[in-house]
């Protein structure tokens, strides 16, 4: 059995309009989806393509208006309290841990309202303590820590109970690099030595090729593509550009597979379908001029969705 | 001083956007309005003239409070409040190094918002109160006056919120001071209770003290308790608390701004 | 019989854990928490204060004496005071949707009210109760009791408390609508409470039957008083709704689990 089996599944949201009366709008409509146990999701769209309102709704926070839902073999909005068990859910923007006390009061608490086992504790805090580097910050005061460690601190707090579904709604957002590498570095781990669910929503397309095996797109409400990353690009059409610079300027670039969309001096830009492997284009050219130097553009997450939108 | 009316201009429609806010609030005062008007009718009842006052100056006195404590912020809140906020989250920085007065700026802004809570939770309880009881009607000059008291009454409970507000520069924290001062305001605004019926030690004291010009001497110009000399000296008091607390606002602000920018920030 | 204690004693033990979270966290700042503790019973006791000032200016109010008063103030005190230490921070609901820890706490296994509930707790609320208590107290050494008597006093105070605590949380669900309305919960239980601070007979007979009938606040102490202090009911209502508080009690939880139930299930979440 899937651990998300989502059929579809439909959210209105009654919104008041100045003068106008109340007026039904439909954030998430005819939504279907399975995710299988140790599956990485991304689960992508543009802002209030609903997004969110499905995330709410697979950890019972929202009740859907219909369909049929089941996480973890419960009806989330039913039993949430079972649910919980089962779930760690991260929200980027906010903090679970206790602002004025340190980070190791959070997780005291958490394991006695989760009823963990003790022993299983100890294991998973001394493992998160070490991988997430908390050492030094189990006794600071969560307002003291950065945007980073508060992160990681929540995401510990999120794991703590063992859940089988990790939610993660844009965890590296305002992080700097060297934090976001840590941390996909870390849920890679997660998911490959616990075999925990991933589900994670950003706008981050690096996030979702470091982790997602599968991506999820929604816009306006509707699911509008379900598959792989690779994928993705095909149905949309997406494309990668292979950046070549020669050792002298020469005329346009002619190879097989790849269209040469623009030419300054010696550098000239070669456009190729990101579903392609970049080997034979990298081939050809090699083979044919003098390279000095090679690089490889991917395209951005909302270039890919928009065209997905012009050809769809 | 076109800033500051535009800082004022600026708060009155912040506060106008918490309709929701506003409704239940004036429902909450009304109710207690109602609960007190019962109350008072049955101390008059049985002592006709406690306190100076007949019955109907007890019930006009009963809804003046419940209007006057938003305006006047007896509770606490307002722009002191903002500035709170600022000194905890350590944005005040900001704040010192623009070319205007925080006090100004911050007392502009109070005054925004009570003008607001005047036209919305003061009016609206007064108005439901005349409706329902027999309430004292005002003499022109009284009513004059009352409206006049309103401003100094604001300058005073503001200076005063501004002082517990800047002790978060050294606690961090300003909600313990805050509620000492709004024990003490509930108690001695007359809120609670109308001055005049307290025992004569204790009004004494409560008349020279600045909460007085919140409740007890708007509502005595309002009835016309105090009128000519008597008037000028409650507004000459009352003015004189503004003046001295003001002053003190200004002088813990400076020791604050010293201590920001020796720390900065 | 042991599941049923665990889903009983769990949620009562993970409050307790909780509010010792905010207590210590509200250590952390401890001028203001030596104040708050100071100002708190203070506030609360100005009611009691201006009653006795009252009774500077008259010699009984509606009929009754500064005594008898005094047992139907503490007694509402109590119920209110218990009812706010417990649940109190239910109107903090708006607020707690309005920044979104609302849908963290539903992502919990601990029941959501009791989250909402133990969030910010704060010792210093226990003023209220200690205050009202002692004037409750001293109001009772003028009460003539007897075994019946007392068991009614018994069962005011926890009918008070728990009438309170549905008030509490009844129309605080309104904030799962409209989040900036804490003020409504304000008018009805403060203003209940102030309301039965005083001897009902100062209400026109239209308000006592409403709140009899309508908002049962009359029951969290004017009823089983009168049966305490021997009095005979002013407006002549039947003498059986003076052992009714219980019953009150019981029909106010019932209404408040639904409005909590029916707020929970409309809950729409902030923003996207």
């Amino acid at each position: 059995m899937a651990l998300i089996e989502a059929r579809d599944l439909n959210r209105t949201f009654s919104v008041r309009r100045r003068g106008a009366g109340r007026r039904d709008v439909v954030a998430v409509r005819d939504v279907t989806f399975d995710v299988e146990p140790g599956e990485m999701v991304g689960y992508i769209g543009p802002n209030g393509a609903g997004k969110s309102t499905t995330i709410k709704m697979l950890t019972g926070i929202l009740v859907p208006t219909s369909g049929h839902l089941r996480v973890a073999g419960v009806e989330p909005s039913r039993d949430r309290r079972r649910l919980a068990r089962q779930i760690g859910v991260v929200f980027g923007q906010r903090t679970s841990l206790w602002w004025d006390l340190p980070l190791r009061d959070s997780f005291d608490l958490l394991h006695r309202i989760y009823r963990t086992d003790p022993a299983r504790h100890r294991a998973n805090l001394a493992e998160f303590v070490e991988l997430l580097a908390l050492g030094d910050l189990l006794d600071t005061p969560v307002r003291q820590l950065s945007l980073g460690q508060r992160m990681r601190g929540d995401i510990a707090a999120a794991l703590l109970h063992d859940p089988a579904i990790l939610y993660l709604d844009e965890p590296t957002i305002g992080l700097d690099v060297v934090s976001k590498g840590r941390l996909r570095e870390f849920l890679r781990a997660l998911n490959a030595t616990r075999g925990v669910t991933l589900l994670l929503t950003t706008h981050d397309l690096q996030d979702i090729e470091a982790l997602c095996d599968r991506v999820v797109v929604i816009d306006h409400g509707t699911l509008v593509y379900d598959g792989s990353l690779p994928g993705l690009h095909e149905v949309g059409g997406s494309t990668r550009t292979l950046v070549v610079d020669l050792a002298d300027a020469a005329p346009p670039i002619a190879v097989p597979g790849a269209d040469t969309v623009r030419v300054e001096g010696p550098r000239q830009w070669l456009r190729f379908p990101a579903e392609a492997s970049a080997a034979p284009v990298v081939a050809a050219v090699a083979a044919a001029y003098d390279v000095a130097d090679l690089s490889i553009q991917e395209p951005a997450i909302e270039d890919v969705i928009r065209s997905l939108y012009g050809s769809g | 001083m076109r800033l500051y009316v535009a800082v004022a201009r600026g708060s009155f429609r912040r506060y106008a956007t918490y309709l929701g806010a506003t409704v239940a609030g004036t429902f909450a005062n009304t109710v207690f309005g109602l609960v007190l008007c019962f109350v008072y009718t049955a101390v008059w009842r049985a002592n006709p003239e406690a306190g100076g006052y007949d019955v109907a100056d007890a019930l006009t006195y009963v809804w003046i409070g419940q209007g006057l404590i938003m305006v006047v912020a007896i509770w606490g809140g307002g722009s002191p409040d903002d500035l709170a906020a600022r000194i905890r989250s350590g944005d005040v920085a900001i704040d010192f190094y623009r070319p205007v007065s925080i006090l100004a700026w911050y007392l502009a802004a109070d005054l925004g918002r009570a003008a607001y809570h005047l036209l919305s939770r003061g009016v609206v309880p007064f108005v439901l109160g005349a409706l329902l009881f027999d309430l004292h009607r005002p003499s022109p000059s009284g009513a004059a006056l009352f409206l006049l008291a309103l401003p100094l009454a604001v300058v005073v409970s503001f200076a005063l919120r501004l002082l517990a507000a800047l002790s978060a520069f050294w606690l961090l924290d300003d909600t313990g001071p805050r509620s000492l001062l709004g024990f003490v305001a509930l108690f001695f605004s007359g809120l609670t209770l109308p001055l005049v019926l307290f025992p004569d030690g204790l009004r004494h004291v409560a008349l020279v003290l600045p909460w007085q010009s919140f409740v007890q001497l708007p509502a005595d110009l309002f009835l016309s308790k105090r009128t000519g000399l008597d008037a000028v000296a409650g507004f000459g008091l009352a003015a004189a608390w503004a003046a001295v607390l003001l002053l003190a606002c200004a002088a813990v602000l400076r020791r604050a701004e010293r201590r920001v920018v020796v720390q900065g920030g | 019989m042991a599941d049923l204690a665990a889903r009983v004693l769990e949620p009562v033990v993970d409050f307790g854990r909780i509010a010792r979270l905010w207590m210590r966290a509200t250590m952390a700042y401890p001028a203001s928490f030596w104040m708050l503790a100071v100002s708190s019973p203070l506030t609360t006791g100005l009611d009691f204060v201006a009653l006795v000032i009252i009774f500077g200016n008259v010699d009984d109010l509606g009929g009754f004496s500064l005594t008898e008063i005094g047992f139907l103030y503490g007694a509402t005190g109590v119920g209110i005071g218990v009812a706010d230490l417990v649940v109190g921070r239910v109107g903090n609901l708006g607020e707690l949707v309005r920044t979104g820890r609302l849908d963290t706490m539903m992502t919990k296994p601990v029941p959501l009210l009791v989250q909402v509930c133990a969030d910010g707790f704060a010792l210093r609320r226990l003023a209220r109760v200690l205050q009202s208590g002692a004037v409750l107290a001293w109001a009772a050494t003028y009460v003539d009791w007897s075994p019946a008597r007392v068991a009614t006093t018994g069962a005011m105070l926890v009918s008070g408390s728990l009438i309170f605590a549905a008030l509490f949380v009844g129309m605080s669900c309104l904030q799962f609508w409209t989040t900036d309305t804490a003020e409504v919960a304000n008018g009805f239980t403060y203003g209940g409470n102030t309301a039965t601070q005083y001897p009902l007979t100062v209400f026109p007979v239209e308000v006592v039957k409403a709140l009899t009938f309508v908002l049962p606040i009359a029951f969290v102490n004017w009823y089983p008083a009168l049966y305490v202090l021997g009095r005979d009911d002013p407006f002549g209502l039947p003498s059986w709704l003076q052992h009714a508080s219980p019953l009150a009690a019981v029909v106010c939880l019932g209404a408040c689990a639904l409005a909590w139930r029916s707020g929970v299930r409309h809950y729409t979440s902030t923003g996207s």
